[in-house]
């Protein structure tokens, strides 16, 4: 009798289990996060500060504090640097809190660059918080952080 | 597969020059869906890079929040006459290159 249940059990575990892989496979194509969590904006900034601490300062970020079309943002990065071969932005990153997912893009800069300054445009799906981070040649990371507000969001809308 | 390119012609040996491009680009996010319910898959650029008079001067990681038609600045010591050479990777094999040509006096 009790081999009998273990038996119908484990069947049943087996089948449930089998169920779950076969039915979690499929979301994994379908189902997108509707927003990068914090956790993943805190994995994308660690994938490119690694261990070190970021510091607040340095770093301008000019973005319109409220944004009506949120499919094309004006966005300037500046960073306070003499971009000279000992002291100079090695790169900028800039990432979002509520987008699909946390990266905007990274700009890669040298001391040949003059000036440390960047502007694209950008989409945002939601008000949010953007933040720029900039390495530079010391091997610090400044960062600001910086929220605008979006009426009409990016991304969402369908294709017709 | 149209590129808009800014280069001062002339520039003073020392000046520091704004460069601006512009790639005609659709960044489809692979977030969209169609009225039907399914995604549109990603297609997006993904790397650009410029280059004066052959080293790289510049480089950037793109990713879906970069609006359609991505727009680049960005900033460089104006060293030697020559050519800035412009190149944008992206998704489905995509691949297109510009040139820009400078006189340093």
């Amino acid at each position: 009798m009790m081999d009998n249940q273990d038996q119908t059990t484990r069947r049943h575990f087996l089948a449930v289990a089998g169920g779950a892989a076969v039915a979690g496979a499929v979301p994994v194509l379908t189902v997108r996060p509707a927003g990068a969590t914090p956790a993943m904006l805190a994995a994308a900034i660690r994938d490119v500060v690694g261990a070190a601490v970021v510091h607040t300062g340095k770093v301008k970020l000019d973005i319109p504090p409220l944004v009506e079309n949120g499919n094309t943002v004006p966005m300037t990065v500046s960073v306070a640097s003499p971009m000279t071969a000992e002291d100079h932005v090695k790169s900028i990153h800039v990432f979002n809190e509520k987008n699909p997912q946390p990266n905007i893009g990274n700009f890669v800069l040298g001391p040949r660059a003059g000036r440390a300054v960047v502007s694209t445009r950008i989409r945002l799906a939601d008000s949010q918080k953007i933040k720029a981070i900039a390495h530079l040649a010391d091997g610090s990371f400044w960062s600001v952080s910086v929220d605008v507000v979006v009426t009409l969001a990016a991304c969402t809308e369908e294709v017709i | 597969m149209a590129a808009l390119i800014n280069v001062p012609p002339k520039a003073k040996r020392g000046d520091v020059i704004e460069i601006k491009t512009l790639m005609s680009h659709i960044m489809e996010t692979g977030y969209r869906r169609t009225a039907a319910g399914d995604i549109v898959p990603r297609d997006i650029i993904t790397s650009f890079s410029c280059r004066y008079n052959g080293s790289e001067i510049f480089r950037a990681d793109l990713f879906p929040a970069i609006a359609a038609n991505p727009f680049i600045s960005f900033y460089t010591v104006a060293t030697d006459s020559g050519t800035f050479e412009f190149e944008w990777i992206g998704d489905r094999g995509f691949s297109a290159t510009a040139k820009a040509a400078i006189t340093v006096e």
